[in-house]
């Protein structure tokens, strides 16, 4: 009888949160609470770690920052919220986080069954090949019969297996379980080549003591766009994450940047474009729900190249070239929709 | 020594002990050591020169990174430039980053030293317990003062907060004492209402003078706790509430009243047929859904019920082992003294049931205690989960394996290694049988 009590209590009470998380705003949610719950990783080289003095840094980081600086006026308004592969869903479906950004990969099942809305791409990354210097390829279709570390049981074991099959070449597969074991076994000469991400790929040639000695082939063999998201049904909120992460690209490409930012937010300009994301003209904070300067405050931080350039950038131990993540005046795929 | 006439018409009789030689060079020393227990036969010769050939490579092969490592460096990077090639540990990452091993990267620098003093006085009071033929036990009263002591010192707040639940606690025991000759539902009911009321009081204050207040210090949430603190913080919580929970278990899964005696068996067979790492995900997943999401049902306490609960079911099978090997007739023999049943347990079945179950007991104690790494599963920044995530994800130190997880690994060595040692002499300490 009193269990039965309790248990009723409980799922009353979890109805409840249910309707409450659905009917308030998050944006209003986070405005009264003066702090962002943003999910990041519990550590990715370049996309987020606590660095010595436990300050969260990092690509992801950076966008999390931005939509706190939108909101809130202050990037460090932020609550950090680590999320592992398997409890990151359940912490931004439940609520406890306002907005997700962990490399997540884009995908059908995520955004329609799961019920999130992907705001957008902040890094484009795909399956590709890392290979010792000295085995002299420099394509992987010149990669027949060479044996590869593979994690097993990810989506990187099917695409190898289509892209070696669709070339009409072979392969043998070195089935590993981490990323650690991997960095490990592909030292130790276990295998020729070693497939996953392209930006794993990177962060962990970093690692080597000798990283000029390995390069990464040009070919990439799956899609991973990957973005932070948000909780579906609440459309306000996905709109200022959106557009916040959209202004970030968008400034790059109008040339504003975390220097330049006060000088022209200061009066109106030429470039109305510039003025508008800037709030000297028109009234595009007001629609978000924000101030109009919303977009100033965001990109204090720098824009997205800067970003990308202070964390992930070529001049980082990481050393990723922009590639596909350039803007699409200069050939990438970052095209942000127009401020107007 | 006598007269020389004596001496050749008597035989010869040996009038002075000679002074004791020396076994011989075979028999005495180290080589009588080594041959007896290295060399006693061709296998074990050869067995002798294999082991010494391999301990000789792997101090050489081993040494050169120990002695040669950089402990003073800002990256992997920096290190490698250092040692230029030569065979090196980059310690330098432990010395950078030890307060993070041990205190997580949340936890307010300026206060590493309270829960250092919690640490320190967990020791006296653990010492009573530890060592009760020794010490008065009149210091068994701060052993009961500590664990709000070292709440307060950890968590912080105001100490109000502890100060008023242990206000509750002996109320509670006073109002138990008081009313128990009216009957046990009355006194228990008493009990749980005087405690209820101080419980109360002390959330409201809690909550509402959390930073301000009497004798307070700053708050610390719990997620901001971490590294090896958070392991020895579960560790001994855990440890020490599940051997009450487990001693009640096994008397109730002993019991001759069905409903107790089921629900006894039914939690134990539940809990230990389902993984541990299953019963924290509900703990951090599943109950998220319940809770509406204002309330915040801390994290830690969810996952202290979750691992005591696992580890109360494993130790009270160890304590019914105990208390099946002891024969029939102790249980006769406490019946027939007069005593009823909580006496006949007190004074008779536990002591030596337990004293039985000493290492089985341990054998928990450690395998919880290094469970507790299991947490970081469930994105907390245990000692493992520091090592896995922020450090290893950091662009400095990318890489480090070997030096981080052999510092995780001696930690927890010197801990589980000394819980065993104390085992083993309470177990000679406690020995009355002559065997």
């Amino acid at each position: 009888m009193k269990k039965s009590v309790i248990f009723g209590a409980l799922t009353v009470a979890g109805m409840a949160a249910a309707a409450s998380v659905a009917s308030a705003g998050t944006l209003d949610d986070v405005k009264a609470r003066g702090k962002l719950n943003c999910g990041v990783t519990t550590g990715l080289v370049g996309f987020a770690a606590p660095d010595a003095n436990g300050n969260w840094d990092g690509f992801d980081v950076g966008v999390c920052r931005a939509v706190a600086a939108a909101v809130l006026g202050d990037p460090a308004a932020v609550e950090f919220v680590p999320t592992t592969g398997k409890t990151r869903f359940t912490a931004l479906a439940s609520g406890e986080i306002d907005m997700l950004a962990r490399n997540t990969t884009w995908t059908f099942s995520r955004d329609v069954d799961l019920k999130f809305e992907f705001v957008g791409v902040n890094y484009y990354d795909g399956q590709g090949f890392m290979v010792p210097k000295d085995l002299g390829v420099s394509s992987a279709k010149d990669l027949d019969g060479a044996t590869v570390c593979i994690q097993t049981g990810t989506t990187t074991e099917l695409n190898l297996a289509d892209f070696f099959r669709s070339n009409g070449i072979s392969y043998e597969p070195v089935p590993i379980e981490t990323n650690a074991e991997a960095q490990q076994q592909y030292l130790a000469g276990a295998c020729d080549v070693y497939t996953t991400d392209a930006s794993g790929l990177a962060a962990t040639r970093a690692a080597f003591e000798d990283p000029a000695g390995h390069v990464l082939l040009p070919e990439i063999v799956s899609k991973e766009p990957l973005g932070p998201l948000v909780r579906h049904g609440d459309n306000e909120w996905g709109d200022v994450v959106r557009w916040t992460l959209n202004a970030l690209i968008t400034a790059e490409e109008l040339g504003v940047t975390s220097a330049n930012v006060g000088e022209l937010a200061a009066s109106a300009g030429d470039n109305p474009e510039v003025n508008r994301l800037l709030g000297t003209e028109g009234n595009l904070g007001e629609m978000l729900g924000l101030d109009a300067d919303w977009a100033v405050k965001a990109l204090a931080g720098g824009n997205y190249g800067e970003i990308f350039e202070k964390n992930i950038g070529e001049n980082t131990p990481v050393g990723l070239a922009r590639g596909l993540n350039a803007q699409w005046t200069e050939g990438g795929l970052l095209y942000s929709p127009p401020f107007r | 020594m006598t007269d020389a006439t004596s001496q050749r018409t008597e035989p010869f009789v040996r009038m002075d002990m000679l002074p004791e030689q020396e076994p011989p060079a075979t028999q005495r020393g180290v080589v009588k050591w080594a041959r007896e227990n290295l060399f006693s036969s061709t296998a074990n010769s050869v067995l002798t020169v294999a082991a010494i050939v391999t301990v000789y490579y792997i101090l050489v092969s081993s040494m050169p990174w120990l002695l040669n490592g950089v402990w003073n460096s800002a990256s992997i990077r920096e290190c490698r430039e250092i040692l230029e090639g030569a065979t090196g540990g980059c310690f330098a990452v432990l010395t950078e980053r030890w307060n993070q091993l041990l205190f997580g990267f949340k936890y307010p620098p300026d206060q590493y030293w309270r829960p250092t003093l919690a640490f320190v006085l967990l020791f006296v009071a653990a010492a009573p317990v530890m060592f009760f033929k020794y010490l008065p036990s009149k210091m068994l009263i701060f052993t009961g003062l500590y664990p709000f002591i070292a709440f307060w010192l950890i968590w912080g707040g105001s100490i109000l907060t502890p100060l008023l639940v242990l206000v509750g606690f002996v109320l509670a025991a006073q109002a138990f004492t008081r009313l128990e000759h009216k009957g046990f539902a009355i006194a228990a009911l008493a009990a749980i209402a005087a405690a209820a009321v101080m419980f109360w009081l002390a959330s409201t204050i809690g909550s509402g003078g959390g930073s301000g207040g009497f004798l307070s210090l700053e708050p610390v949430q719990s997620r901001d706790m971490g590294g090896f603190m958070l392991n020895m913080i579960l560790g001994t919580v855990c440890v020490s509430l599940s051997i009450p929970f487990g001693i009640a278990l096994a008397l109730g899964r002993q019991s001759d009243m069905p409903i107790i005696k089921w629900i006894c068996v039914v939690f134990i067979e539940f809990i230990r047929g389902v993984p541990l790492i299953t019963l924290l995900f509900v703990a951090n997943v599943v109950l998220a859904y319940f809770l509406p999401p204002g309330t915040t049902f801390d994290l830690i306490v969810r996952v202290i019920i979750m691992i005591t609960a696992f580890s109360s079911a494993y130790i009270a099978e160890v304590i019914r082992g105990g208390l099946a090997a002891l024969p029939k007739g102790q249980y006769e023999a406490a019946d027939s003294l007069g005593l009823d049943y909580a006496q006949a347990m007190r004074l008779i079945i536990l002591p030596q049931a337990l004293k039985i179950s000493i290492p089985g007991i341990v054998n928990v104690a450690v395998g919880l205690f290094k469970d507790t790494t299991l947490v970081s599963v469930i994105s907390m920044f245990d000692l493992v989960g520091m090592i896995r995530g922020p450090i290893l994800a950091s662009t400095e130190w990318n890489g480090v394996y070997w030096e981080l997880f052999g510092a995780a690994a001696i930690l927890f060595f010197v801990v589980c290694y000394g819980i065993s040692q104390y085992s083993q002499w309470l177990e000679r300490e406690l020995a009355t049988d002559h065997r």
